[in-house]
Parts: C-alpha cells; structure tokens; sequence
C-alpha cells in the first residue's frame, strides 16, 4: 500500500485518494467492524441517557457561549495558567509553534521527546520539524504507537489505527521490536506495548501533549483517554509543553461536567473515559516542573469571524460523525488526506487551509444529515459543508479552466433553462432526442459518454418516457374540455 | 370524510422528465380522497441541485421563481422529500441573502403551505388508510431527507400498514443512505457505488418484490443498480402504491 499523504497541501483530491483504499478490502473490513462496533456502544449508551437530548443542548449552548467570548476566557486562562506557574505561548500559526516547541526542546537539550493525544501536532507537521532538529518525537499513545511502527498514518480522531486489524499490529509489533513470537491476542499485545513504552516513559524527560479542554476559571488543562499512557506523560516527564488549539476552551471547571459525559458516551460509547487528567500550572516536588501551553490560531480565528462557518470550532473530537458517516464507513480516513477525517474532516480541513487546498472535501458527502444527528455539539455538518461549496464554486467559476468544465457547464445551462417552462419544455424535448441512441430495447441506458458515463459505471438509467408529466396534464386538460 | 381541499401540485424537474407515472399517481390518489388538484405549468426546478453544488445565485433564481409562483396557492404538494428540505431547510438563508423585504414576506406565508406528500395526507387530510390495494412484498427504503429532514417518522409506514394486500419488509439500517447525493453519485462516483452496494445488501436480504420510497431521486440510484444486475426487484415511488386499487393497479403492473 501507498504510504498515506495526510498533508492537505499536496494530498490527492478525495475521489482520486478514495480508490485504492475501495480496492483494499482487508482495509474497509476493519474500518466496517470498528465502526460498527463504537457506533452500536455510542447508540445503545446515548439511549439510556433519559436526559440526552437536554445535555445535547447544554454542551452546544456552552461551546457556542465559549467561541463568542473566546477572547476573554483565554486572556483568563493565561492569566489563571502563568499564575499557577505555566507559561503560556500564543502561535498564529503553524510555523509559529512549531518554532516555539523546537526552541523550548532545545533548551532542554532534548534528544528525544515522547508524545500523547495530540492531533494539532500533526496539523501542523511537528514531527518532521522535531526530526530536522534532530529531535525524535516517540508517539505513545497505544494507536499512535501502532501507526508510528508501522510507518502508517492515523485514519480516526478517536481510534487512529481503526483501519488496522490485531493480525496486523502483531505484525508490526513483532517486527519492529524483535518479538518473533508475540501472540495476536489482547494481553499479548497490550504487554508488549507496555514493556516498550514503560522504557520510554521513566527515560525520556520531556513530553508533548494536546488538549481536550482548557479551563479559564483555573488555568487548568485536561486531557481524557482510554489507556494511562496520557497520565505516564502528564505526570513523568520534567518538562511538559502543550500544544492545543484556541478554540478548546470552557469557561468554568464545573462545564466539565457536561463536556466529559457527552465526550465519553459520543467517542467511545462510555458512560465515562477511564483517564481523565487535570492540571493546574506546576506543583512544586509532584509531576513536570516546568510546564508550558502553546495556543495556536492558525485558521482559527478566521473561521471565528465567519457566522455560519464558526459553529465547526464547537467540535470536541468525539469521532461519533465518522463513525456514522457512510462515506467514510466505506473510505475509512486516510481518504480525507488530513489528520482530521469524516464529515468534521470535512468541513475543518479546507477552512484551515482557506479552501486553498482540499478543495474537493466539501463535496466529499451525499449531504445524508447522519453526522449532525449524532454530534452531541449540534454542529449542523451539512449546513457548513454547502456554505463552503458556494464558496468554492465562487472562486472556481471566475477562472478560465472552469469554463469547459461539464459540472460548470451544466450548472450554468441548466440555470437558463429553469429560469422559463418554455425553455425548460424545450429541453426535455432534447434530452429525449439526445438520449435516444444510447437507449436499449428493453427502454433502459446502459452506457452514456461523458460525466454520464460515472452514472453508467454501476447503475443503469431508465430510458426518458415518451411523455412527460406536463404533456400528460396537458393532454388530460384538453380531454376533459372536450 | 376528508375535508374539501385545493392543492397545487409541484411534481419537480426530474419527476416531470423521468418519472411522470409517479405524477399521474399523486393526481388519481388525491382525486380519489377527494382533493382539488392543480398544475402550474410555468413551474420548473426548487434549485437543490445548484444548491448543493455550490451555485448559490443560482439556486436563488429557483427559489425567487418557486416562491413567486405559489405565492397565492392554497397548499403545494410535493412528491419528492429532498425537495420539500430544499426549500424547508435552505430558502430560508438563501432567500434572507439574496431577496428582498417583500419577498422573505412572500417565502415567510408560503412555508407552513408546501407539504411532502404523506404529510399532506397523514397532517392536512387526516387519512392513513388512503383504500390503496397493492398484493406485494414491498419494503420501504427512509430517504436521508424524509428522515433526518422532514422528520417524515413513521408517517410513511402508517400509509403502508393501511395498504390492503401489502406485505412490509422491515429494511435493516433504515437510516443508511442509499449513495446517490445529487451530483456526488457522479463526482464521487466510486464511492457513491460501493455506498449503493452496500444499501443494496440490505435491501436484497428483504426477499422484497418492491422497493419503495418518498424520493424518486434514491429509487432512480438503487433501481438503476438493480435493473443492472437483472435482480428480481424494481423500485416505485410510494404515491403509485397508494394510488393502486384492485380495479386499477399500479401502471405496468397491470
């Protein structure tokens, strides 16, 4: 398999990055089960919450109140944060942070780094920048770590290595850490893993982490995961440097009570996460002594400015709209040519590139709705997915190589013909001359050249009937006159 | 006994072309409960397909066209439910940005008028036994709008249920789209295809005769893929089912 390339500058557009994957059946079994798998836990555990649809509504309420003040709570985050001993850093973007995470290793004289629940790290390409620095980033998150081995990219926000089978992890494992005779079985796996992070965790002094909340009440950090790797990082090192997006911020301590029960029940169909981490600056004598935050814009404040664009910053990474999504059911992630994938993937990847790049993934949807059913923030996916066609198709539309476009094209002739009945009439008229030649006896098209042909690929299409419903109302009215 | 009723059909542009059986079906069966219905004949498309790819002036255009059109209708029925969200779901915004004062007035008392067809019937007419006859096995494919959109519920099945001689395949991932998506079952045609595949695993395992739907535009996805591989099951749009009788069937059927 081709390496993925999960950089949205220079990723292939999605329907050309979807086809091997459709051909790789190994790889849709596993993303098939595993989504199957978390979606059934996350149904069957947002059921049994008689309160749902109202803790819904209180966690979108308390992340649209937290983006539209978002200055304020995080001028008071830093605030809370550097008086608890943190220091806190501000990036515009990712150039910026990753600028100031490499100076900060430096001046640990830090070799080498290891890093847990991160995913902003990968927006920004920090791993390659830490390597050209002579910096070795260790991932340890058990996912992570999987992916990292296997020279492979993350394919869910969630579960990372969802598209990767335990056969195939014994694999990797067995070969990039010499254990010719580890068993595909959990316990194997997971001791394994452990054995060779458990080394990583009491040697490796200075660590890496994202964020899932910021707190502006406290200056506190927190982080949720399934596995104590989060905890050995959060707690091991000497140094610890967060890296987390603006937008991760909740005003109050006491919001976490929201957050964390539509999080756990959403991502991983928990009524609650096994680790949840909080942190406040630096204790003196307990955990990493020297502590710093790394807020990054990049894109974000943009996205911010825009009212029906804004609402994509409410999202908490739950992976529930992957999940349910039936296109990235059948594509799985590394599709979406970006670290965030699905429906969220989306609509983030192309604002923060501002539609720059990954032009083609707000057409990376059949606008089903199934994403915006699920989100516990109320992020209304389709909604934001059209705004950003419109957007695409407005720059597109004035450039020359769009003029011959079929799409363009189309679009714009069928737009003089809808404009009058007369016109429209006489289309119809045409299409039934038009299509006449390629219709079979049996009245059905099996082949059309063209952007019909991507029609004709799987499906046939019924032949055009020799009467169209107004020549019949017509025909009706002047019988009846009679 | 179905009050006295007048409604203005809007069969949409792809009904009008492709599907006008499924027209002359809504006509019989609102005649049948006793409903007045009309046909404007300058009357083209809502504008979803420029919508949703992004042709938002266009779409606009549609929507102005569509809202003027109705403006003085008494109701205006719609067989075809991603239509019926078109204008629910995005006339609003678009008609906000692009229109004028007078016209978001116009849009603003034409809205709570224009009805999907089993709301018509199931909301405005109060019949869920429509005296359909239709001796099949049929199952009922949720279109994503009708479900997640429209909220349709189990509407559609109470008209089902009603169908004397009909015999309803419960469809597994009822809320699973079906692929098509408009002009992504061409942009993205591989993965709009292997979507369809795996609707069709669903819908095959009903031992169905009939697939049915509200939405003629994922009957016109998945019929095209069974009539490809010659599989022993057609799709028909729900409205020809509630118009069929025992003394007239459902066209082709007869």
């Amino acid at each position: 398999m081709n390496h993925p390339n999960m950089n949205p500058r220079t990723a292939a557009s999605f329907p050309e990055a979807a086809l091997p994957v459709l051909r790789n059946a190994q790889l849709r079994k596993n993303v098939a089960h595993a989504t199957d798998v978390i979606q059934g836990k996350r149904n069957r555990l947002v059921a049994e919450k008689a309160d749902w649809i109202e803790l819904r509504d209180a966690a979108s309420a308390l992340r649209a109140h937290a983006l539209e003040h978002l200055g304020e709570y995080l001028e008071q985050f830093e605030e809370r944060c550097t008086a608890a001993g943190g220091v806190v850093h501000w990036a515009a973007d990712g150039d910026e942070a990753r600028g100031i995470i490499v100076d900060l290793l430096r001046a640990e004289n830090a070799s080498e780094v290891i890093k847990i629940k991160t995913m902003t790290s990968a927006e920004i390409q920090l791993n390659p920048a830490l390597e050209q620095a002579g910096i070795r980033a260790i991932e340890t998150d058990l996912a992570e770590l999987i992916l990292q081995l296997g020279e492979d990219e993350p394919s869910h926000v969630v579960v990372p290595a969802l598209h990767v089978n335990r056969s195939q992890v014994r694999e990797i494992f067995a070969r990039r850490m010499g254990l010719e005779d580890l068993q595909d079985d959990p316990q194997a796996l997971t001791a394994a893993a452990r054995t060779y992070l458990r080394q990583k965790f009491l040697s490796v002094p200075t660590a890496i982490s994202g964020a899932n909340f910021l707190i502006a009440e406290t200056g506190g950090v927190s982080i949720v995961e399934s596995e104590g790797n989060g905890r050995m990082c959060l707690t091991l090192p000497r140094t610890l440097i967060t890296l987390a997006g603006i937008e991760k911020v909740v005003p109050r301590f006491r919001d976490l009570e929201v957050m964390l029960q539509v999080l756990a029940r959403s991502a991983t169909g928990e009524r609650m996460n096994p680790y949840t981490s909080i942190w406040t600056g630096v204790t003196p004598g307990d955990g990493p002594q020297r502590f710093h935050v790394v807020l990054l814009d990049n894109g974000r404040s943009a996205m911010l400015a825009r009212e029906k664009e804004r609402q994509t910053l409410k999202c908490i990474r739950c992976g529930a709209c992957m999940n349910t999504c039936p296109v990235y059911r059948q594509t799985g992630g590394h599709a979406y040519g970006s670290v965030y994938p699905g429906p969220i993937g989306a609509i983030l990847t192309p604002q923060l590139m501002k539609l720059e790049h990954a032009q083609t993934l707000p057409y990376a949807s059949s606008l089903c709705g199934a994403c915006y059913d699920v989100c516990p923030v109320k992020i209304n996916i389709p909604e934001v997915l059209i705004e950003l066609r419109a957007q695409v198709t407005d720059k597109e539309r004035e450039s020359e190589r769009r003029f011959f476009d079929p799409i363009y094209l189309g679009m714009r002739m069928a737009n003089e013909v809808f404009a009058s009945a007369r016109r429209f009439r006489a289309a119809q008229r045409m299409a039934r001359i038009a299509l006449w030649p390629f219709t079979g006896r049996d009245g059905w098209i099996h082949t059309l050249p063209g952007l019909g042909g991507r029609w004709t690929m799987t499906r046939d299409l019924r032949g055009l009937p020799s009467e169209t419903f107004r020549e019949w109302w017509e025909k009706r009215g002047k019988e009846r006159a009679r | 006994m179905v009050a006295a009723m007048r409604t203005s059909l809007f069969i949409t542009c792809y009904n009008d072309t492709l599907f006008p059986e499924t027209g002359r079906a809504v006509v019989r069966l609102l005649e049948r409960l006793g409903v007045e219905v009309e046909f404007r004949p300058a009357q083209t498309c809502c504008g979803q397909m420029h919508a949703n790819t992004g042709f938002r002036g266009e779409a606009f255009s549609q929507a102005k066209r569509f809202v003027k059109l109705y403006a003085d209708a008494e109701s205006v029925v719609i067989p075809s439910s991603s239509c019926v969200a078109m204008i629910r779901d995005q006339y609003p915004d678009l008609i906000n940005d692009l229109g004028n004062e007078s016209l978001r007035r116009e849009f603003k008392q034409l809205l709570p008028r224009v009805h999907e067809l089993s709301e018509l019937l199931i909301d405005k007419l109060g019949v869920e036994d429509v005296g359909a006859y239709f001796p099949h096995r049929v199952t009922y494919h949720a279109s994503c709008h009708g479900l997640r959109a429209l909220h349709l519920g189990d509407r559609p099945f109470r008209l089902l249920k009603n169908v004397r001689g009909l015999d309803l395949a419960s469809l597994d991932n009822l809320d699973r789209c079906c692929g098509f998506g408009g002009t992504f079952s061409v942009k993205n045609a591989e993965v709009s295809s292997a979507m369809l595949t795996a609707k069709l695993q669903d819908v095959r395992s009903t031992r169905a005769e009939f697939c049915t739907a509200l939405d003629n535009s994922c009957l016109m996805h998945l019929g095209g893929a069974l009539h490809r591989e010659f599989a022993a099951m057609r799709t028909i749009h729900m409205a020809e089912i509630l118009a069929s009788t025992e003394a007239l069937p459902a066209e082709g059927l007869a």
